[in-house]
């Protein structure tokens, strides 16, 4: 369960994240929706707390983020835009340092470590050195490394990013299967058809501000629109940026 | 020490054990470099000095005819006396000839009417390498003016010690050990040098490397404070630092066995007993060089950058030895405090095989630890800072 309060961050001049207001309750999917540069991965980085807020504040299950940050990164996994891995390390022992480093050890982390790999379909290059990986193969090894300590909230920045279509539904059956699990799942995007497919609640973002939120279908009758792209381009007031 | 840092810590030196580069030079070229190229370089020197004692002096002599008697002394004392060039002067600027002797034509009539016969001694003093030959020239001719004076005293019924009313007798104290200082003095820059190179990838690595991979931000988003990361990785990079340090030491115990030190009547004092004293006195400066690397790489954009900028923090430590070395101080209490430079005068003192007060030894470490300490904390803050995402 996450509830964003009031979050402002600005760099220099530029306000990225003004005012920003929601929540993405556990078992839910929730769609954080923009164009490019709205805002998305801002407000992320601020909930995995890489950056601080200049105001406002939120809660991981309950647990402030700026007065305990690492307490609240505790609860969270994290899959950041275009995650890296050690390129001298193999896929398994990538996923295993994040492990060792949220505490896990021992014969219930290679048992962890087994089921992630079997779960993210990494077994025939687990023990391969991530230096030659493909971009989907190292979306799916950060994917694992992100759920390695079974956390309850998951936030993913544009996960779907260099994913073919095998690689994209694998991604999602995960996504739902964490929702079906009772887990908090929020990811950022700016496809249309990926947010359609997957959310139970929108959270549509433009110039740093959330300018709507709500059900795929409480969307679409709130602007009178006939589709969820129609509804989108009417929240966010403007047609550029789509993509 | 923290599970965390640990964890990261081992990681880390994992990681760059399977990146070949980072191997080769630190713990390959780094270290090595220094025992074989210094070892090499005093051979030749030592080799070159000996020899050119015992070579005899080329001398061209221009009119020898009228100074036979010169002539034949001069060929007893070791010199090869060869017909003079056409234009002596010429001949020497063009450095076809280290040094010419011109014997003036009147030399013969001078020197029978007791009245002081003029040679000419033509040389280059701008030529360092001539310089010496010259210099045995001078003072061989000196010589030979000395042992006429006199037997021309001796002719005239008088000693001839009233022609030295000075004895001069030089005792000289140091120890075969310690005249070799003047040139082992140098090892302590290939030391750090080799110690540094060993942290320099990891620094870069383990800072720039990590933001350039994109590895970072995910690894601060783990639950980890900021403070065992970092420890970890200043760990990692003195474990390099530690083994390069270890390596270069070991190296020089065998190569400075194959430098020619006895020709010049000196002793290279560094065996194992001494290598093991120097890299307890050098282990402080460790943790100082992984500090200042990793601020340093904290501050760059990106791995190149960083790569850069470490190449020039190399120098740094140099400096305040190089400055030493031109007021050829000995050690005393405030120059322990300066790290590099303490440490340089701590192993030149066991290198000569002297007693080293514990009190220096004590402050040089003291110091050089809390200001790595200071360091530590400042790359702790450079990493609190959102800038390190870059």
């Amino acid at each position: 369960m996450i509830e964003v309060d009031g979050l402002s961050k600005s760099f220099g001049t530029v306000r990225a994240v003004q005012e920003v207001s929601f929540s993405a309750p556990d078992g839910r999917i929730t769609g954080l929706l923009g164009p490019n540069g709205a805002g998305k991965s801002t407000t992320l980085r601020l909930l995995y707390t890489v950056l601080r807020p200049d105001r406002g504040s939120a809660r991981v299950d309950g647990i402030d983020i700026v007065h305990d940050p690492v307490a609240a990164r505790r609860r969270i996994g994290v899959l950041p835009h275009g995650a890296g891995l050690y390129p001298n390390l193999t896929a398994r022992e990538n996923i295993r340092y994040h492990g060792q480093l949220c505490g896990l050890g021992g014969a219930a982390l290679e048992a962890r470590l087994d089921e992630l790999i079997a779960l993210l379909d990494l077994r025939d290059i687990e023990n391969r050195r991530a230096k030659g990986f493909s971009q989907g193969q190292r979306t799916r090894v950060a994917l694992a490394r992100a759920l390695v300590h079974d956390p309850q909230n998951l936030l993913l920045d544009e996960p779907s990013n260099g994913l073919d279509v095998l690689g994209t539904r694998a991604l999602r059956a995960l996504m739902r299967r964490l929702r079906e699990a009772g887990r908090c799942v929020l990811f950022s995007s700016h496809v249309m058809q990926e947010v359609a497919a997957l959310c139970d609640e929108i959270v549509i973002v433009a110039h740093g501000r959330v300018v709507a939120t709500g059900t795929p279908q409480a969307l679409r009758e709130r602007t009178g629109a006939a589709t969820l792209e129609d509804a989108f381009v009417a929240a966010i007031g403007i047609a550029e940026g789509l993509e | 020490m923290s599970r965390a840092t640990l964890v990261v810590l081992a990681k880390e030196v994992k990681d760059n054990l399977r990146d070949r580069r980072t191997l080769m030079s630190a713990v390959l070229f780094g270290p090595l470099f220094g025992p074989v190229f210094f070892a090499i370089m005093v051979s030749i020197m030592l080799t070159r000095t000996a020899g050119q004692m015992d070579e005899p002096l080329e001398l061209p002599v221009a009119g020898a005819e009228h100074a036979p008697n010169l002539v034949s002394w001069l060929e007893a004392q070791n010199v090869d006396v060869q017909p003079a060039p056409e234009d002596p002067q010429a001949a020497v600027r063009a450095r076809r000839h280290d040094v010419v002797l011109v014997v003036s034509p009147d030399f013969a009539e001078r020197f029978a009417g007791g009245e002081p016969a003029a040679v000419r001694i033509v040389a280059d003093s701008a030529d360092s390498r001539a310089a010496r030959h010259s210099a045995r020239a001078r003072a061989l001719i000196a010589a030979y003016g000395q042992q006429l004076a006199q037997l021309r005293v001796l002719a005239r019924g008088l000693s001839p010690s009233l022609m030295s009313p000075i004895a001069i007798e030089e005792v000289d104290v140091a120890t075969p050990a310690a005249r070799s200082v003047l040139i082992l003095g140098m090892m302590t820059y290939f030391i750090l040098f080799a110690v540094l190179i060993g942290g320099m990838y990891l620094a870069a690595d383990t800072t720039a490397g990590e933001r350039d991979r994109g590895s970072l931000e995910p690894l601060l988003a783990l639950p980890v404070g900021r403070r065992e990361l970092v420890a970890g990785k200043l760990g990692a990079t003195c474990a390099y630092m530690l083994a390069s340090l270890a390596i270069t030491l070991a190296a020089f115990t065998v190569s400075l066995r194959f430098v020619p030190f006895e020709r010049l009547d000196m002793v290279a004092n560094f065996g194992p007993a001494v290598a093991v004293r120097a890299l307890l006195v050098m282990a402080p400066f460790v943790l100082f060089g992984a500090s200042l690397l990793t601020v340093v790489a904290s501050f760059t954009r990106s791995y190149k950058e960083a790569q850069t900028w470490l190449s020039l923090v190399l120098v740094v430590p140099t400096l305040p030895i190089a400055i030493a070395s031109l007021y050829a101080f000995r050690p005393v209490a405030w120059m322990m405090l300066v790290p590099s430079l303490s440490q340089h005068l701590l192993i030149t003192e066991l290198i000569k095989g002297e007693p080293v007060p514990a009190a220096l030894v004590v402050t040089s470490a003291a110091s050089t630890v809390a200001l790595g300490l200071g360091l530590a904390w400042l790359a702790t803050r450079l990493y609190r800072r959102e800038a390190i995402l870059g």
